[in-house]
């Protein structure tokens, strides 16, 4: 369509886009400004909220505030780099899938069930206990199980696409097949696999914080969101700030990518706002 | 049916047997020999082959792995390094726990789901519609573990009525103890899995509330509470039942990380003992168990899909992934 179209207006949107950006702006202004060092100890332990440590210390006398920054920029960088590997690695299984013969179809759909029914954290356990615990280890793990459940979509979506006679023209008048998938297949197929990419970042995000909680996270001193809860756990008593904050911050993140693809999804398809 | 149950067994016969060469290599991949953990550090060449040759994996892989597949179908999970006793006995021991945390956990999130997913799509665009969407929506955001936290930071710190954490020594010789430490976590669990389940309930309700068939039986006289039972039920079980499927295989695998919060001797705490401790047989024995678990599962809930929809019936040979691709 070469006519303009008003962007019909979404709260969802907007709303999803204020939440994450907020957490977006802390990442950026972590690289650029910090209240402490990172691995800054001179504060008392678990000082309460106030000053000089506006959200007070953890048990080690590090500033919360410092850390909760810090942590904004691991759990972009986890969802942003599974979402890279899982959409990668799923787009390309999913597109040989959706091509293959009936036969080569079958075998991948089996493997991808079986993928899908390996749960992140035992295949984060299994990268963890072949590399070492890190934030790359948590990202690969994170990558690989979702790039099954990506392939199984670009799967079932790359061959309600084929199936059309757009693409039984195009091919009669000559088109090769990687020019079908740049031109017809890849943008048909794009609007629905942005949604559920978004919604994986999400997962991504939380499964990160788990994997973080568990001890097979980003190791000191990168603070993770689910490594401070994890510190702070002991002592909610003295200092529930360290309890709270992270998590309330991770949700933030979470909620305003959902929400992002909700509205997207709203946009894109008219079709669904009445029901909504 | 019959045609469907044979090449739907087929197919769990090969995912199990997939799986299983998949949990082999993975195993194998993994660094360090298995053998040095029987040994102690400065073992010399020889004791290092004897060691190897004891285990077996001085032996070609294709060999290993037909003795493996054998042991495992004769459920011999084998023996733990760490605590030199057997794998299978252990899990069993374990599972006691992990079992009814998960059932429960899972009965608890459709007893929550099913009533708030219809009410929110009934009540669609009033106001209390949309806070139980909007509740539901936050649900799925919120990380499993720290719901867990806060939960116990309120009852078992600040009102002191439930046990942070930990299970009786003696399991179930005590049922109520034993179900007063599994309150926690299973709440902790229900209120999270029941945030997704409730958008599909939702969804699926409001597909049946647009639906004709459903305008037609009202308009034949139908009171709205009959035709919802007759045709409604039916129609809007069957997404939401392969979607069951998926989440009690998640509860259960999921099911690791909440048993660490709660400090529960479940399968979870012993599997994260298990890469602590780079015990091999411990950790494929849970693998091998869980991965078997989840695949059964999905076999059931596609079975109980079919007995419900007459449709998947009909259209035999269609696919097994039931996409209708």
């Amino acid at each position: 369509m070469t006519t303009r179209r008003r962007v019909p207006r979404s709260a969802t949107l907007i709303a999803g886009c204020v939440l994450a950006g907020l957490v977006l702006a802390v990442a950026v202004l972590s690289f650029f400004w910090l209240p402490y060092a990172p691995d800054d100890t001179s504060g008392d332990r678990l000082m309460p909220p106030g000053l000089p440590h506006l959200l007070g210390t953890d048990k080690l006398g590090r500033d919360l505030l410092t850390q909760l920054m810090i942590g904004a920029r691991v759990a972009l960088e986890a969802g942003a780099g599974s979402v890279l590997i899982g959409g990668l690695v799923g787009l390309a299984g999913g597109l040989a899938a959706g091509f293959a013969t009936r036969w080569l179809d079958d075998t991948i759909s089996a493997l991808l069930d079986i993928l899908i029914a390996f749960p992140t954290v035992l295949l984060a356990m299994l990268v963890t206990a072949a590399r070492e615990a890190s934030l790359g280890s948590a990202v690969i793990a994170i990558g690989l199980a979702m790039s099954a459940i990506v392939a199984r979509l670009t799967r079932v979506l790359v061959k309600r696409v084929l199936a059309q006679d757009f693409i039984t023209a195009s091919r009669t008048s000559g088109t090769s097949w990687p020019r079908i998938i740049l031109e017809h297949v890849l943008p048909n197929i794009w609007p629905t696999l942005s949604v559920n990419l978004a919604l994986q970042f999400g997962l991504a995000v939380l499964a990160e914080a788990s994997l973080s909680y568990l001890g097979l996270g980003a190791p000191p001193p990168n603070a993770s969101w689910g490594r401070m809860l994890q510190e702070a756990q002991a002592s909610v008593f003295i200092a529930p700030a360290g309890v709270i904050a992270p998590g309330v911050l991770l949700v933030v993140l979470v909620v305003g990518v959902n929400l992002i693809a909700d509205g997207v999804r709203d946009v894109a398809d008219p079709t669904r706002r009445r029901t909504r | 049916m019959t045609v469907y149950l044979l090449r739907r067994t087929a197919f769990l016969v090969v995912s199990l047997f997939l799986a299983a060469v998949v949990l082999f290599l993975l195993l194998r991949l993994l660094p360090g020999d298995p053998a040095n953990a029987l040994l102690s550090v400065g073992a010399s060449p020889e004791q290092v082959a004897a060691a190897r040759h004891q285990i077996g994996t001085d032996r070609p892989l294709p060999v290993q792995f037909v003795s493996w597949l054998g042991e495992m179908s004769r459920l011999d999970l084998g023996t733990s390094f760490v605590s030199t006793l057997p794998v299978g006995p252990e899990i069993a021991a374990r599972l006691v726990v992990t079992v009814p945390l998960t059932l429960l956990a899972f009965l608890l999130a459709v007893v929550i789901a099913v009533p708030v997913g219809f009410v929110a799509a009934y009540r669609a665009g009033t106001w209390y519609g949309s806070v139980l969407s909007a509740l539901s929506q936050l649900g799925i955001a919120v990380p499993v573990f720290w719901v867990g936290m806060l939960l116990i930071t309120v009852f078992s710190l600040h009102l002191g009525v439930l046990p942070a954490g930990g299970f009786p020594q003696d399991d179930w010789a005590n049922p109520g103890d034993a179900l007063t430490s599994l309150t926690l976590p299973v709440v902790t669990i229900a209120l999270v899995m029941s945030a997704s389940l409730i958008r599909y309930v939702r969804s699926a309700t409001l597909d049946v509330l647009g639906s004709d068939y459903l305008r037609t039986a009202r308009a034949l006289g139908s009171s709205f509470i009959g035709a919802m039972w007759r045709h409604g039920l039916r129609n809007a079980v069957v997404p939401v039942v392969s979607i069951l499927g998926i989440e009690l295989a998640t509860t259960f695998l999921g099911a690791v990380v909440v048993e660490s919060v709660f400090a529960l001797p479940g399968l979870g705490g012993m599997l994260v003992k298990g890469f602590a401790q780079h015990d091999y047989p411990v950790i494929q024995g849970i693998l091998v168990v869980s991965t078997f678990a989840v695949l059964l599962i999905g076999f059931a809930a596609d079975l109980v899909q079919r007995l419900i929809d007459p449709r998947l019936r009909r259209s035999l040979g269609g696919n097994l992934s039931g996409d209708g691709a």
